[in-house]
């Protein structure tokens, strides 16, 4: 066993690209915890009081900064949300300088979500606290593919040999980069459904297989992980419309059959319900979804915890 | 006024050899072994060489700035300035400014914007602009998509005998994208477009250079496609000729890992395929010209996420050594790494300089091939975007003269 921070010796978390399989893995096993602890009333922890976590959103999100807001609040965090929309970015301020002010404000812990692949490492380079990526353009988004690994590992029992088949807009996907990464270090078989205009050149190179029948991709699937379309991408610029996307790469539950009879269903959400996922799918047994998004608070909450262990001088962690 | 410049190793176009330039009045009238020279003018100023390379200064066909320290640095004495600037170089008063900007230190010849505003539409005042002092018309760093209006171009320069310089990248493959179609560009999340996209440029653009007889410079060929398209054109007889500039000769994408903004580049970095294709088009002379495309940006144009960053690399104050790598490493000899230089960029802007001839301008550079340095941004001239920061490299240029002025 190793001890303290010698299991996780990363400042920041800017993607799962760079962290070990036994990275992730601890990550995951200290999610568990909060998991449990999540179900009961006393939901309560004091472990972050005093800190400032400092939610700074480039970009509309709901979800996702619901779920870091609840995550820091349940730790005992002051959590403040910056949105775009209110901020100085939209007078024309940089990058960098908005970083700078954030970190003049000594914030403790940094979440950020931008619309530009990169543009969270930029900010991590220019600041004296721990960074959480909550999403940068297209390129990760690691908190979505630790909360969905764990969902797999909760409900599979494990991720090693498991078949995932990722299936939606893997172009413009964050989610889907991540959990490749992460899902392929935990050596499960990864396989990667999309029309090629929405398939990133040269996927094959991370270790997945490519298919463009989803049909045939499914076939023995252990998980389907549903990607969410832009309405803006389905109007004839990479898709002709949204029922004739729907008529190949929509999950049915005719289509669904042809996975494993347990196989789980897995979305990022928002979803599309009735485009790339059907209500009877998204709602039904063998859905997940849901328990996504409470495994996604338990995962945050890990993530805080543990990128916060050093400055507090855990022991073990100084 | 006369100066000897004796003790030299002269980089003449068929090899290097020792001697003695003589220079009269700003023009070179004797060039030859010390014994050929031997009636050297009583009054003539000597200048020592001390062994070291004297060669042609280096003519730099397209940058986007006039940076007059940095090419004096970089052995550069006379630039093709692209058209891409504010204002736009589509108006002859424009042009005439442009030409003077850089005297006494740096000889200027402006690119013309082929299309008003360079929008691609319509036909600028080429004429005006040749008689103001463009020595040649360019697109800029973009792309003409009407075939129409390029084929309209192409004729109307070729009328005047100017040469039509062009950017390879078909603009609607490229567009939104700010990197090469591969693994690297997938990793990192990178709007990217397939790197045929210059391919297809070329190929339009050869068949309508052969169609009306134009004259084209491809200002950078970076593909092993584009290049096997050139080399083709250039068998059947067509008037073309290509460039690059180190980058695309020493990096391949992987350079953009971690979102190096510094590799931003237009053309982008392409694979290491392409990279060795690019090498053996110097080495088998389907590359006429190595340029610097000297583009300084500042960290408010760089210090920013990679797709939102500025395109372009500051280039001239290392052309000359990233260029000799090319010799270190066999691909190229000295004397024809002068022609990609100095000669045929100067046959492509229709000047009389780039070798060491008798009747040529003294432009002029010393240079020790040999000393070893390492690149520091943060000492450039203007702005530091390099990608090779850090890197160590040989050569240095010693003294420049432009028109035996020494700068």
């Amino acid at each position: 066993m190793i001890a303290g921070g010698a299991v996780f010796p990363h400042r920041h978390l800017t993607g799962i690209e760079g962290l070990q399989p036994h990275e992730i893995a601890f990550l995951l096993d200290e999610a568990e915890r909060w998991v449990e602890a999540n179900r009961t009333h006393a939901k309560g922890d004091a472990r972050l009081a005093g800190l400032t976590q400092i939610n700074a959103f480039f970009e509309n999100s709901t979800r996702t900064l619901l779920s870091f807001e609840i995550a820091g609040k349940r730790l005992g965090a002051d959590v403040v949300n910056m949105h775009a929309a209110q901020s100085s970015v939209k007078k024309g301020e940089t990058l960098i300088d908005t970083a700078q002010t954030l970190n003049a404000m000594r914030a403790d812990i940094l979440v950020i979500r931008h619309m530009s692949s990169g543009a969270v490492k930029l900010i991590a380079d220019k600041v004296d606290c721990p960074v959480l990526n909550a999403g940068d353009g297209r390129h990760e988004h690691p908190t979505q593919a630790l909360l969905d690994a764990l969902t797999i590992r909760r409900r599979r029992g494990s991720i090693a040999g498991q078949r995932v088949v990722i299936c939606g807009d893997l172009l413009h996907s964050r989610v889907a980069r991540s959990n490749i990464l992460s899902l392929t270090a935990l050596a499960a078989e990864v396989r990667v459904c999309a029309p090629t205009t929405l398939m990133p050149p040269a996927i094959d190179r991370m270790f997945v297989t490519p298919f463009t029948d989803f049909d045939a991709a499914l076939e023995g699937a252990d998980v389907v992980m549903m990607l969410r379309l832009q309405n803006e991408r389905m109007d004839g610029g990479y898709v002709p419309s949204p029922r004739e996307f729907r008529l190949r790469y929509g999950l049915t539950p005719e289509r669904l059959k042809r996975a494993k009879p347990d196989a789980l269903v897995m979305h990022p959400g928002p979803m599309n319900r009735g485009i790339e996922i059907d209500s009877l799918v998204a709602d039904g047994p063998q859905s997940a979804i849901t328990e996504q998004v409470a495994m996604g608070v338990a995962v945050r909450m890990a993530c805080l915890d543990v990128l916060t262990r050093r400055d507090r001088g855990v022991e073990g962690w100084a | 006024m006369t100066i000897a410049f004796t003790n030299a190793r002269l980089v003449l176009p068929d090899g290097v050899v020792p001697g003695t330039l003589l220079v009269r009045d700003g023009a070179i009238v004797a060039v030859g072994s010390a014994e050929t020279i031997s009636d050297l003018p009583a009054d003539a100023t000597t200048v020592d060489c001390g062994g070291k390379l004297l060669a042609p200064g280096i003519v730099d066909c397209g940058v986007f700035r006039v940076d007059r320290e940095a090419c004096r640095r970089g052995g550069i004495v006379r630039v093709a300035l692209m058209p891409d600037q504010s204002p736009v170089l589509d108006d002859p008063g424009i042009v005439q400014r442009a030409a003077l900007v850089g005297k006494p230190d740096l000889w200027i010849h402006p690119l013309a914007a082929a299309t008003r505003a360079l929008a691609g539409k319509e036909l600028a005042e080429m004429a005006f602009c040749q008689a103001a002092g463009a020595r040649a018309v360019a697109i800029g760093r973009r792309w003409i998509a009407d075939a129409q209006v390029m084929a309209r171009v192409l004729s109307y320069a070729h009328d005047l005998g100017l040469v039509v310089i062009t950017h390879a990248e078909d603009g609607g493959l490229v567009a939104g994208t700010v990197a090469t179609a591969g693994e690297t560009a997938t990793r990192l999340g990178l709007a990217a477009a397939p790197a045929i996209a210059e391919a297809l440029a070329v190929a339009r653009d050869l068949l309508l250079a052969e169609e009306t007889g134009a004259r084209v410079h491809i200002r950078q060929v970076t593909t092993a496609t584009a290049l096997d398209l050139i080399r083709a054109a250039k068998r059947r007889g067509v008037a073309v000729t290509c460039g690059i500039t180190p980058a695309h000769l020493h990096l391949s994408d992987n350079a953009m890992s971690d979102f190096r903004t510094f590799a931003h580049l237009s053309p982008p970095l392409r694979d290491e395929s392409d990279r060795r294709a690019c090498l053996a088009g110097i080495a088998d002379g389907t590359i006429d010209v190595i340029a610097s495309g000297h583009d300084p940006h500042g960290p408010e144009e760089k210090r920013l996420p990679f797709a939102d960053a500025a395109a372009g690399m500051a280039g001239a104050e290392t052309l000359l050594p990233l260029s000799l790598m090319l010799v270190r490493d066999g691909h190229v000899t000295l004397d024809r790494l002068f022609a990609l230089l100095a000669a045929n960029p100067a046959r492509v802007l229709g000047l009389d300089s780039g070798t060491l001839t008798r009747g040529s301008p003294a432009d002029l550079l010393l240079f020790d091939d040999r000393v070893p340095w390492q690149i520091d941004g943060e000492s450039f001239a203007s702005a530091g975007n390099t990608p090779f920061d850090g890197l160590p490299v040989q050569g240095r240029a010693l003294r420049v003269w432009k028109g035996g002025r020494e700068l």
